[in-house]
């Protein structure tokens, strides 16, 4: 029997970076990864943007940087404005490393369809 | 007024460069030898030879010392200390004054420091153990080209480590081959693909042609995944003037990345190279063929830790440092002793790391340590706990051994990548739970399955021939 009857294929597909090899995150999961920017003295920021122009650097963000907010339930209401604001749109959540001067983290939250 | 007159003949080289009581200036450039004496050398005649010949002193007097103030430009001895475990070698410390190199040259600090001395009779064995550069030195260099901040901004990673993988077989293919097997780990999902060190511009591939079909295939990946992607580019080349032709060229092609061979290839080339990438926003990924011949014997030769010091000052933004975990040489400490010595603006003395001094580097930028070599995906969450995120996970034949090949190989690595990440922000040990980490994340990845049945039984249990000195 060849081998080729069990070798797989892997089929390219469009990603986000970081976590977009792993299922979608749910809501628990999300806080995790929210904990975890707080917890290292970051600043969380979501940024929003149309699938055909997601490979640009900047994306517009929502707001401002929450700067000083320790609530993730409050961060989770913001995506899910956001969201809203932007039903086309994929949106992503940052944590802004003040000291590193740069994204401590950086991952989908939500994938438009 | 004068005092001393000429005195021909030959003198103790501790009379003059043993100085048990002199207290090193900031701007002093530090430097820990470990050295094995000759039988019958006396240790502080063994250490004030090294601080000797390593700086003005040569075996006799000649009446032209009497013209300058050696005073003030000789090297020092100032500290004797026992080695843990060791019986016949001691570490010696010297302190040299700053004049004593020119600025911005990592060329002649090392000729000053490794030159003649390493031949000297008086010392059986000698090993360069670490160098502490004062700030004032460091002011001098240019550094990394671009660093591990703009490069995480050029690249738009966040949050996670680099990951790369070397193409293999690493001679011998067509540069069109070549960049199919570039293509396949790139839309798999790696970040980096990189010329193997043995690949500059043979017969079978030339460099023109590899460069054009690589950057044909970085780009096609970048397209379909909508990620950024790069190949380190290798332009080591027999002449500088054919390194910067090839440098040029992968500019020309929109390429982010080069690589260079700075051991091979000589600092003089390397720190020419690194001006160049600072100049026109490329990235500098740096190899280190040759380092074993020089840092691997625990009493000659030179640590890697030095190597990695001259690196970052000469300039590059990635720097392999061993894996810790396989096929290569490394011990723990010591590797995340001089992985720190790369990546952070200050590194303090920790012995237990093989650190002799503080190090402050200032806002000289740092460089991502590169971990390569006989990885594969069961490695991935020691790899994760040992290096962190600012760091590239090299995997050649964990990517491409892969039973469906490099694409499959590649999304397997990523997978298990991000899902021990996201295990760690979660809290978790990801050492200890690196198979329940593994297992889950293999349920939704056939890939990762199948690298995990294939490399389920591989290790490298070799023992570390240079290990750190411990009683």
């Amino acid at each position: 029997m060849s081998d080729h009857l069990i070798i797989g294929d892997h089929a390219t597909v469009g990603r986000h970076e970081t976590f977009s090899y792993l299922p979608p995150l749910s809501r628990e999961e999300i806080v995790e990864q929210i904990l975890f920017i707080l917890d290292n003295g970051w600043n969380a920021s979501i940024e929003h943007e149309h699938p055909s122009r997601a490979f640009e650097y900047y994306w517009p963000m929502w707001k401002l940087p929450f700067f000083g907010v320790q609530d993730p339930e409050q961060l989770l209401t913001e995506i899910e404005a956001c969201r809203r604001s932007y039903p086309d749109h994929h949106v992503r959540l940052v944590g802004y490393d003040t000291f590193a001067q740069t994204k401590g983290h950086a991952f989908l939250v939500h994938r438009a369809s | 007024m004068s005092t001393k007159t000429y005195d021909a003949g030959v003198k103790d080289y501790a009379l003059t460069y043993w100085t048990p009581d002199y207290v090193p200036l900031d701007s002093d450039l530090l430097a820990c030898f470990k050295v094995t004496p000759q039988a019958n050398v006396p240790r502080e005649e063994a250490a004030a030879a090294v601080a000797a010949e390593s700086s003005t002193g040569t075996w006799t007097t000649v009446w032209s010392d009497l013209l300058t103030d050696l005073d003030y430009y000789k090297g020092r001895a100032y500290r004797i200390e026992d080695v843990p475990g060791d019986k016949e070698s001691f570490y010696a410390f010297v302190a040299y004054p700053i004049d004593l190199f020119e600025e911005g040259s990592i060329v002649n600090v090392l000729t000053s420091l490794v030159g003649n001395v390493f031949g000297f009779k008086a010392v059986r064995h000698l090993r360069l153990e670490d160098i502490r550069f004062p700030l004032h030195y460091v002011k001098t260099c240019g550094g990394p080209p671009n660093g591990i901040q703009v490069e995480r901004d050029r690249m738009d990673k966040y949050g996670r480590p680099f990951l790369g993988a070397t193409v293999k077989p690493k001679l011998g293919l067509s540069a069109k081959n070549y960049g199919r097997a570039v293509y396949e780990m790139l839309r798999g999902g790696l970040d980096f693909t990189k010329d193997d060190e043995n690949v500059n511009s043979q017969p079978f591939m030339r460099w023109q042609n590899r460069f054009e079909f690589v950057m044909e295939a970085v780009r096609k990946a970048q397209e379909e995944t909508g990620e950024r992607k790069g190949h380190y580019l290798n332009v080591t080349a027999p002449t500088c003037e054919e390194m910067f032709k090839r440098a040029e060229f992968a500019k020309e092609l929109g390429a982010p990345i080069i690589m260079h061979d700075f051991l091979t290839g000589g600092f003089t080339a390397n720190t020419s190279l690194a001006n160049w990438c600072r100049d026109n926003g490329m990235l500098l990924h740096i190899h280190r063929a040759m380092h074993a011949v020089i840092d691997r014997h625990p009493k000659h030769g030179i640590h890697f830790r030095v190597l990695a010091k001259c690196l970052r000052l000469s300039g590059g933004d990635h720097l392999h440092t061993g894996t810790v975990v396989g096929k290569l040489e490394g011990d723990r400490r010591s590797t995340l002793g001089f992985v720190d010595a790369i990546r952070e603006s200050f590194v303090p003395e920790d012995r237990s790391r093989g650190l002799f001094f503080d190090q402050d580097w200032g806002g000289m930028p740092g460089l991502l340590a590169v971990a390569s070599g006989g990885i594969h995906v069961w490695h991935i969450p020691a790899l994760v706990a040992i290096f962190g995120d600012d760091a590239v996970l090299q995997f050649g034949g964990g990517t491409q051994g892969h039973p469906w090949g490099n694409a499959a190989g590649a999304a397997a690595n990523r997978v298990a990548t991000e899902a021990c990440i996201k295990a760690r922000n979660e809290g978790v040990e990801v050492e200890q739970h690196a198979r329940e980490i593994l297992t889950d994340a293999a349920r939704h990845s056939p890939e990762l399955a199948a690298a995990m049945e294939t490399w389920k039984e591989i290790k490298f249990e070799f023992d570390t021939v240079d290990k750190l000195d411990a009683a």
